[in-house]
């Protein structure tokens, strides 16, 4: 509920290919309206300054901080969240994180992921260093990151441009 | 047995991995009230609230709260413990009253229709602010002109003890040889990555409240909101659902989450809390802040003779509730050197109170500092004797046909297998390969060093911990099994998960002790409704403890199951056996689990006579030996150093760890990998650093600095596995073995690099300008 004062705005956008045209607080974050409002949880509010990566969102294919943008700057886009995400390379990374343990908490996995996700597509053959770098505006706090580095690096491996 | 032992992936992550979790702040209530806390913006401060008008004007406000309108529905609280007899710890509340005693203490609450607007009301409350004097400085807060951290106190010494045994000056005048250092370990915290926060409910009608809440012990939780809101503890429920973290940060008495109970029961209306990651660094416990000034006396056969330690600790402005921050000293004490053969010590711990937040237990309580303290001493002597510091401790480490060992402490320690660690790591180094390319990068001109720890941790605390002590915290716990009419089993444990994977582990128990795969296994925890009260998560307890109570209960159902077959099947249950979810006998398959459920559940007429088979049964353990179970490691630290710039780079790190019997050793690798990053971070960037004047710098993670995965090592880790006895499974514990010795190995590590210079440091975490200033290269 908000306030008789709080200002809104109207947005249109689509949300994991659903259309919605609402009302949002024009202080309220992308990943906070994805959560309260919308009622997507997957993505999860970790700082809420920009540092930790746990609110990965895709904004129109890339992926952004969704506690770094406004709802209402969403207007017009096409948002995808981590229970949308059905491309092979997100599959392929969920199952992956999962055989290795790459996850404990899970806090961190979802925004992890799509960060992957993203590495992959641009890079199917990364070193674990290139990983490492790739993955270093995600916080884990869990695991060490050596088990999402396997991950990765196991998704790489699966790859068809690797086989190629 | 063939599931204990596998490295089988934790079943619950699928979920996680899909974005299907449900955490705390995943699940809103009807009606809920979002809560925002005016806090102390001094680290000492008298205050007097003077106006509420403005803020709860601001449209969208409920309620505007301060002590005085929770008083009616909330008691204060004082940390006491036996285990710290005579400890000061004052009074503390869910709001402060008149005086705030930390920079972050909450001293008002705002209740409104958003979180923003509750933020925006608390800016509008009215406070007369009296500033008195602060401490924080810890090595400053004994002189005798320091202010008190509370007023009236006349001393900021909270407690003090002497931890003895052995004749330690004799042991100093026989030594041959006498090291020292004096090591600052600077405060860092938990930061689990999913912020505190708090979704409580009050119906007035049947005076229950339910709280969802991401902690780490559902049932101590219970038993501490009944007390303070006098509400009957049966009228409590407590959920943790998936926990984003918890590593001791989430398992302390906080005043902004008792607040926010209060307020649901005070206005009949769910009021939702959650940190913000401000606060949270702010107001989450703090841990390991310690100055230690410790002496080695060691003989002219390079054998040591004893300690002599001073710790001086500091407890923030509170001994933490309900366990104390004292633990934190005295276990840092007692693992001082625990892996060693010595005949005498002195230990003594000053707690001391300060205008910062409370410390408390934080991931391997105190053993990083005691762990760190030894390790630099033992390098210190094996340099002044030229020798190896392998060499070292090999001819001074507990040898396993010396154990039982009692050290001079009273700690005893038993099946440790210190020699065979040392073994395994050194095969697993390559030592004489390492150490030529070591040498090959060094007249490179390369700055690197080696660094070794090695490890005791006391762990899987039983019953004697803090029952002793009088403290409410239950170190038993129970598991209870149902064998549906599916012919899958549900279980319901009061061991909590908080990603360690502890039910993945009690789920492959549960399989072997009654004959079913692991994933007819459903486990539940983390919810006072439906789990028997227990422990929850903490000191590495859930394999230990929570897996001889899956065990037993597995048994438990098998007998009943068996003799509920036989008694349909006309034979004796002796010729029977479960096995992969059937019910046979040397024939073969006799009936499949689902045909007896069902029969007992919806055809009970077809039992004979007398026969009341209990699908549903509980086994309660309680550890009745070994207050505490020991369990031992060695880790090995390659780093780098760039003299120029004088950032530290860890290249490489190696554990050789023995937890006991491991039930799954994909999960284990995981929590030791964890762990050593974790003190990675301590050693290396974590800090809660405050200016001169008490105010906190680290509010952010951009100032709070946490271990990245670019600067992290690959971690190799190996076992040696060497059952506790006193047990029907033999684990012993996994949780926080890395976490304990990877700062000691780091910073010898760094040591070891800086000696090629003539250079060295003693203050965790390392930080490049220490290094420059050790160098000679920053003044």
């Amino acid at each position: 509920m908000l306030p008789p004062d709080e200002p809104t705005a109207g947005i249109t956008c689509s949300v994991n290919g659903q259309d919605i045209r609402t009302q949002v607080p024009l202080r309220r974050s992308l990943v906070d309206w994805l959560r309260h409002d919308v009622g997507l949880t997957g993505s999860h509010v970790g700082c809420e300054h920009g540092v930790c990566g746990a609110c990965h969102v895709r904004v129109d294919g890339q992926v952004v901080r969704g506690c770094l943008m406004l709802a209402v700057q969403a207007d017009g886009a096409r948002i995808e969240t981590i229970e949308g995400a059905a491309d092979p390379l997100t599959l392929a990374l969920q199952d992956a994180f999962f055989r290795h343990a790459a996850l404990q908490c899970g806090f961190c996995t979802p925004g992890m992921i799509l960060q992957a996700a993203e590495l992959l597509a641009a890079n199917p053959t990364p070193s674990r260093a290139e990983v490492r770098e790739a993955l270093s505006g995600n916080y884990c706090r869990c695991t060490g990151y050596q088990p999402i580095v396997d991950a990765v690096m196991a998704v790489s491996a699966d790859m068809p441009a690797r086989q190629a | 047995m063939t599931h204990i032992g596998q490295p089988l992936p934790r079943a619950a992550t699928l979920r996680l991995v899909a974005g299907r979790g449900s955490y705390m702040d995943d699940v809103s209530a009807r009606g809920e009230l979002h809560a925002a806390f005016l806090r102390s913006p001094y680290p000492h401060a008298g205050f007097r609230i003077t106006g509420t008008a403005a803020a709860s004007a601001l449209p969208g406000v409920v309620a505007v709260l301060t002590e005085a309108d929770l008083a009616p529905v909330c008691q204060p609280w004082q940390t006491r413990t036996g285990s710290a007899p005579g400890m000061v710890s004052p009074t503390q509340r869910a709001l402060a009253k008149d005086e705030a005693c930390y920079q972050g203490e909450p001293i008002a609450m705002v209740l409104a229709l958003s979180r923003a607007v509750a933020e925006d009301a608390a800016e509008l409350i009215e406070v007369e602010w009296q500033e008195l004097p602060a401490i924080t400085n810890l090595a400053a807060a004994l002189d005798a002109d320091a202010p008190p951290a509370h007023q009236g106190l006349t001393s900021n010494l909270a407690w003090t003890t002497e931890m003895k045994g052995g004749d330690i000056d004799a042991a100093f005048a026989a030594a041959a040889l006498v090291v020292e250092d004096r090591l600052t370990f600077t405060r860092s915290t938990g930061v689990t990555l999913e912020p505190r926060g708090v979704l409580a409910q009050y119906n007035p009608a049947s005076q229950a409240l339910e709280v969802r809440i991401s902690h780490q012990m559902p049932h101590q939780l219970q038993r501490h909101l009944a007390d303070l809101l006098g509400v009957s503890l049966a009228r409590v429920r407590v959920i943790c659902p998936d926990v984003g973290g918890g590593f001791g940060l989430k398992m302390h008495v906080y005043p902004d989450e008792i607040a926010t109970c209060a307020a649901a029961r005070l206005l009949g209306r769910p009021v939702r809390f959650v940190a913000d990651r401000a606060e949270a660094l702010l107001s989450d416990i703090h841990a390991r802040e310690h100055i230690v000034d410790a002496r080695m006396a060691v003989d002219a056969g390079g054998r040591i003779l004893g300690f002599d330690v001073q710790d001086v600790q500091g407890l923030g402005a509170y001994s933490i509730f309900p366990r104390s921050s004292t633990t934190e000293g005295v276990s840092a004490l007692r693992s001082l050197g625990a892996p060693y053969r010595f005949s005498a010590y002195r230990g003594r711990l000053r707690s001391v109170l300060q205008n910062k937040v409370p410390t408390g237990q934080y991931r391997s309580v105190g053993h990083p500092v005691g762990i760190a303290v030894a390790e630099r001493l033992v390098d210190l002597a094996a340099a002044a004797r030229g020798e190896d510091p392998l060499e070292f401790r090999r001819r001074n480490l507990v040898a396993e046909a010396e154990m039982p060992w009692v050290n001079p402490l009273g700690a005893r320690m038993a099946e440790l297998s210190h020699q065979q660690c040392l073994a395994k790591l050194e095969a697993l180094l390559d030592l004489p390969t390492l150490r030529a390319e070591i040498a090959t990068l060094r007249a490179a001109g390369r700055c690197i060093g080696l660094g070794f720890a090695s490890i005791v941790e006391f762990t899987a605390t039983g019953p004697e911990g803090y029952g002793r002590a009088g403290v409410l915290v239950a170190a038993v716990d129970t598991v209870v099994l149902s064998l549906e009419p599916s012919g899958e089993v549900t279980a319901r444990a009061s061991i909590s998960e908080i990603g360690q994977g502890t039910t993945q582990g009690l789920a492959q128990v549960v399989a072997d002790a009654f004959g079913v795969a692991p994933d007819q296994v459903l486990m539940g925890s983390g919810d006072t409704a439906t789990t028997p009260h227990g422990g929850g998560a903490w000191a590495s307890r859930g394999a230990a403890i929570g897996g001889e109570a899956a065990w037993g209960a597995g048994r438990k159902l098998r007998a009943e199951v068996l003799a509920a077959a036989a008694a349909l099947l006309q034979c004796a249950p002796e010729t029977l056996d479960i096995s992969d979810g059937r019910i046979i006998d040397a024939s073969g398959p006799r009936m499949t689990l689902a045909e007896l459920a069902e029969t007992v559940t919806f055809r009970g007429y077809e039992l004979p006579a007398g026969v009341q088979p209990q699908l549903t049964v509980a086994h309660h353990y309680r550890r009745e030996q070994d207050t505490a179970l020991t369990t031992n490691g060695f880790q090995a630290s390659l780093v780098e150093i760039d003299a120029d710039t004088g950032i530290i780079t860890p290249l490489r790190h190696w554990v050789v760890g023995d937890c006991g019997r491991l039930l799954n050793p994909l999960l284990v690798e995981g929590q030791v990998r964890g762990g050593v990053v974790q003190g990675i971070g301590e050693a290396l960037f974590e800090a809660c650093r405050y200016d001169e004047t008490g105010q906190f710098l680290s509010g952010t993670l951009a100032d709070y600095l946490l271990p990245m995965a670019g600067e992290m090592p690959d971690i190799t880790v190996a076992h040696v596995e060497t059952p506790y006895s006193g047990s029907v499974l033999g684990a012993k514990g996994a949780g926080e073995a890395g976490t304990a010795g990877a700062p000691g190995a780091i910073l010898n590590a760094v040591n070891d690099a800086l000696a090629q210079h003539g250079a060295a440091v003693s203050e965790l975490p390392v930080t490049p300008g220490a290094i420059l200033r050790a160098l000679g290269r920053l003044p």
